[in-house]
C-alpha cells in the first residue's frame, strides 16, 4: 500500500521536472539503446552470413593448393597448383561426388566504351550444380566448347546491368581481357555476401581460360559436392588420400593442399562476427555504466535540493526506510523509463541498420528483458547512496536547510 | 508506543537544556526547563524573541534532541527511542504546525494534507476523503488543488494546520500558527483550536506573541532567556 503510494509520488516527482528527468534518463537511454542495437545487429549479421554461406551450395567442399592456415581469412602458403591429371584422378578415384576444377583471375571486360574490371573464372558445367547456381538465360557450356577452348562466356547479373545496361547480353560479343567471347548465358542473381558482390563475374570454359587468358594449365581450386547428404567428411578423406598420393607427400608430412567445408567456414565467420559483436556490446555496456553514474549524480543533487522536503516528511512521521524507498524507487523508475526508451531506440536503430545492410531483423526477447532489468537494477544500485544519504538526515537539520 | 505508562503525565520535561556552539560562542537556548502538561490542556507559550520557544517546541515534537535533561512523552523517555520509534511517535501521536508552514512545494494542498496519512498506510480513497474533510474544516476546500505558491500566507498556515490534524493526533504543537494571519483570521483559528481542545480533547501547545490570543488558552508558559519564568493562567501571567 505504502509502496504504491511511494511509486505514485515518484512518478509525480518525475513528472514535475520532465526536462531534468529526461536528461537524467538520457544516459540510460543511450546505454541501453547501444547495447540493444549492437546485440541485434550482431545477431542479424551472424545469421545473415551463415545463411548465405550455407546457401552457396549443399555439401560443398573447396579444394585448394597450399597448406591451411588457421583463423579467419587465413591465407595459404605458396604450393604447386593442381593440374588436369590430379582432377582426373579425383574424378575416377573418389566415389559419390562431382567435381568442378576452376581457375580465376582479374580482368577487364570491354563493350564499346564501357570498361568494367571483374573476375574471370574458367570452369566446367559441374560448377552450376555444385554451387547451386543455375544459368537462367541461355545455356551452359557444350562439351565441344569445353574441349576446344571456344571463346564463349556466361556472365553474372552485375555484368548484364553494368556493362550491357540491363538487357541484350545474350549472343553479344564481349571482350574479356584481350579475348573476344560470345555471351551464351546469364547466371541467376545471388545477393551480396559480406559486402562482396557475387554476381560480378564472368565464367568461361576452363580450357578457354587456361589457353587464352592465363597462358598456363594451372587449376587453382576444385569445387566438390558430395552427392549424398552427410557424406562430406567421407568424401573429404578420400580426396585427401588421393591428393597425398598424387602429390607424393611423405607419410607424416603436412598436406600441401587444403579441403574446406562450407559449414566450417560458416562457423569461423560467425565466430568472428560474434566476437566482434561481443566487443561492441561491451563498449555499449560501459556507456550504460556511465548512464548509471549520471543518475547517481542527479539523485545526489536532488537529495541536497530536496533536503527540506525530506525534513518535512521525517517531521510528519516518515521513517528513514520510507524516505530511502522513495528515492530508490524514484531512481529505479527513472532509469527503468530510460531503459524502456533505450529499448525502443535500440530496436529502431538496429531495424534501420538491418534495412541498410539488407539483413533480416529479428528481435531477441531475452536481451530485451535483460536490458530492461539491468536498467532498473542500475537505478537501484546508483540510487542507493543518494537515497541512503536522504534517509540518514536529521529531521531538524533537514528542516533548517535553506 | 506500547511502552506508554498509564497514569503518567502526557508531557514531562525534567531539566531540559539545549546548547548551541562552544566556549565563548555557547548559546543556552534552553537552560533547564521543568514542566508537565496533561492530557486535554490548552497551553500558550510566550516570551520574547530568542527566548527558546521554538527550540522547546522542536524538542516536544521529537524533532530535536536536547543537550541534557529528560523528556518523557506518556511516561516514555524519548531519548531512549530509536530513530524509527521517534518517527512512529510523531506519526501516531503528534501534530506539528511550523512557524514557517513547511508545506511541500509544487504539491497541491490536498496532497500536502494527505501526506501524513500516506505514511500511516491509509487507503487512497479514505485518505482523499479525510484530507478533504480537514481542508473543509479550515475553510479551504475550494483551494484543494492549489499549490502552496498559489496560496496566501494565511491559507498556507491553515493547510499546515489541516495537515497536522489529519491524523487525529493526541497533541498538537503549533509554533505561531497565527503568525501570518490578521486579527480576525487569528481569532477564527484560535476559536477552531479551542473547539478542538474542548470537544475532542486534543491537547494543544501553541506559541504566540499576542497576549490577546493567549486569552484562549487555560495556561500560559512564559519563557525568558531559555528559562521558564512564569507558569499560570493568562491573567496570572499578564499580571
Ligand atoms: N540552530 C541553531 N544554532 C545556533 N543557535 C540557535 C539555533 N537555533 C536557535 N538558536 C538560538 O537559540 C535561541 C533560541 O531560539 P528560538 O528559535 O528557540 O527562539 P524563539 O523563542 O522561538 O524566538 P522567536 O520568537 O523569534 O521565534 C536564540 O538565541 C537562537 O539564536
Ligand atoms: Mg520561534
Amino acid at each position: 500500500m505504502i509502496v504504491w503510494s511511494t511509486i505514485g509520488m515518484s512518478l509525480r516527482q518525475i513528472g514535475r521536472n520532465k526536462m531534468r528527468s529526461f536528461l537524467t534518463a538520457l544516459g540510460i537511454v543511450i546505454g541501453v539503446g547501444a547495447v540493444i542495437a549492437m546485440v541485434h545487429l550482431g545477431d542479424a549479421a551472424t545469421r545473415n552470413v551463415t545463411d548465405r554461406i550455407s546457401a552457396m551450395g549443399q555439401n560443398l567442399l573447396m579444394v585448394q593448393p597450399g597448406t591451411r592456415r588457421r583463423g579467419p581469412g587465413g591465407s595459404r602458403s605458396e604450393a604447386k597448383p593442381f593440374d588436369e591429371r590430379v582432377v582426373r584422378a579425383l574424378e575416377s578415384e573418389v566415389s559419390g561426388a562431382i567435381f568442378a576444377p576452376s581457375a580465376s583471375s582479374r580482368a577487364t571486360v570491354v563493350l564499346g566504351n564501357t570498361n568494367w574490371p571483374t573476375t574471370v573464372t574458367g570452369t566446367t558445367n559441374g560448377f552450376f550444380k555444385i554451387r547451386d547456381w543455375p544459368v537462367v538465360e541461355g545455356r551452359e557450356f557444350e562439351a565441344g566448347e569445353l574441349r576446344a577452348a571456344t571463346p564463349v562466356c556466361i556472365v553474372g547479373k552485375t555484368i548484364v546491368d553494368e556493362v550491357f545496361g540491363g538487357t541484350g547480353a545474350l549472343d553479344a560479343q564481349l571482350r574479356v581481357g584481350k579475348l573476344s567471347c560470345r555471351v551464351i548465358g546469364v547466371l541467376e542473381s545471388k545477393s551480396s555476401m559480406m559486402g562482396q558482390d557475387q554476381d560480378d563475374l564472368v565464367l568461361m570454359p576452363l580450357s578457354t581460360f587456361q589457353r587464352r587468358i592465363a597462358g598456363n594449365w594451372d587449376i587453382s581450386m576444385v569445387y566438390v559436392s558430395a552427392l549424398v547428404d552427410g557424406t562430406t567428411e567421407e568424401v573429404q578423406s578420400q580426396i585427401e588420400t588421393v591428393l597425398r598420393e598424387k602429390r607424393r607427400i611423405a607419410p607424416g608430412a603436412d598436406d600441401d593442399f587444403n579441403v574446406r567445408d562450407m559449414a566450417e567456414i560458416a562457423e569461423t565467420v560467425s565466430g568472428t562476427f560474434e566476437a566482434l559483436s561481443m566487443l561492441l556490446s561491451f563498449i555499449a555496456a560501459v556507456s550504460l555504466l556511465v548512464g548509471g553514474i549520471g543518475i547517481m549524480n542527479i539523485m545526489l543533487v536532488s537529495v541536497t535540493e530536496r533536503t527540506r522536503e525530506i525534513g518535512i516528511r521525517l517531521a510528519i512521521g516518515a521513517r528513514g526506510r520510507e524516505v530511502l524507498w522513495q528515492f530508490l524507487i524514484e531512481s529505479a523508475v527513472l532509469s527503468g523509463i530510460g531503459g524502456l526508451l533505450g529499448i525502443g531506440v535500440g530496436l529502431g536503430g538496429a531495424y534501420g541498420l538491418c534495412q541498410l545492410a539488407e539483413f533480416t531483423f529479428a528481435p531477441v526477447p531475452s536481451i530485451i528483458v535483460i536490458a530492461f532489468l539491468i536498467s532498473a537494477v542500475i537505478g537501484v544500485m546508483f540510487g542507493f547512496w543518494p537515497a541512503y544519504k536522504a534517509a540518514r538526515l536529521d529531521p531538524i537539520e533537514a528542516l533548517r536547510h535553506e | 508506543m506500547g511502552g506508554a505508562v498509564h497514569g503518567a503525565h502526557l508531557i514531562e520535561m525534567r531539566g531540559i537544556t539545549k546548547y548551541y556552539g562552544k566556549g565563548e560562542a555557547l548559546v543556552r537556548a534552553l537552560d533547564g526547563i521543568d514542566v508537565t502538561i496533561d492530557d486535554g490542556e490548552f497551553v500558550a507559550v510566550m516570551g520574547s524573541s530568542g527566548s527558546g520557544k521554538s527550540t522547546c517546541m522542536n524538542i516536544l515534537g521529537a524533532l530535536d534532541t536536547p543537550t541534557g535533561g529528560e523528556y518523557l512523552f506518556k511516561g516514555v523517555n524519548v531519548a531512549r527511542l530509536s530513530r524509527d520509534q521517534q518517527a512512529l511517535l510523531r506519526r501516531e501521536y503528534i501534530g506539528f504546525v511550523f512557524q514557517s508552514f513547511n508545506l511541500l512545494p509544487r504539491t497541491s494542498a490536498l496532497e500536502n494534507v494527505e501526506l501524513p496519512l500516506v505514511y500511516r498506510g491509509v487507503h487512497r480513497r479514505q485518505r482523499r476523503q479525510r484530507a478533504m474533510e480537514m481542508l473543509d474544516l479550515v475553510g479551504l476546500s475550494d483551494r484543494a488543488h492549489h499549490t502552496p505558491a498559489e496560496l496566501s500566507g494565511g491559507q498556507q498556515q491553515r493547510v499546515a494546520i489541516a495537515r497536522a490534524l489529519a491524523t487525529d493526533p493526541s497533541v498538537l504543537f503549533a509554533d505561531e500558527p497565527t503568525g501570518n494571519l490578521d486579527s480576525k483570521r487569528s481569532a477564527e483559528v484560535l476559536d477552531f483550536l479551542a473547539d478542538l481542545n474542548r470537544q475532542q480533547g486534543i491537547t494543544i501547545v501553541m506559541v504566540t506573541h499576542e497576549p490577546e490570543l493567549a486569552e484562549w488558552a487555560k495556561r500560559v508558559l512564559w519563557f525568558s532567556d531559555g528559562r521558564l519564568v512564569k507558569d499560570g493562567t493568562p491573567a496570572e501571567v499578564a499580571a
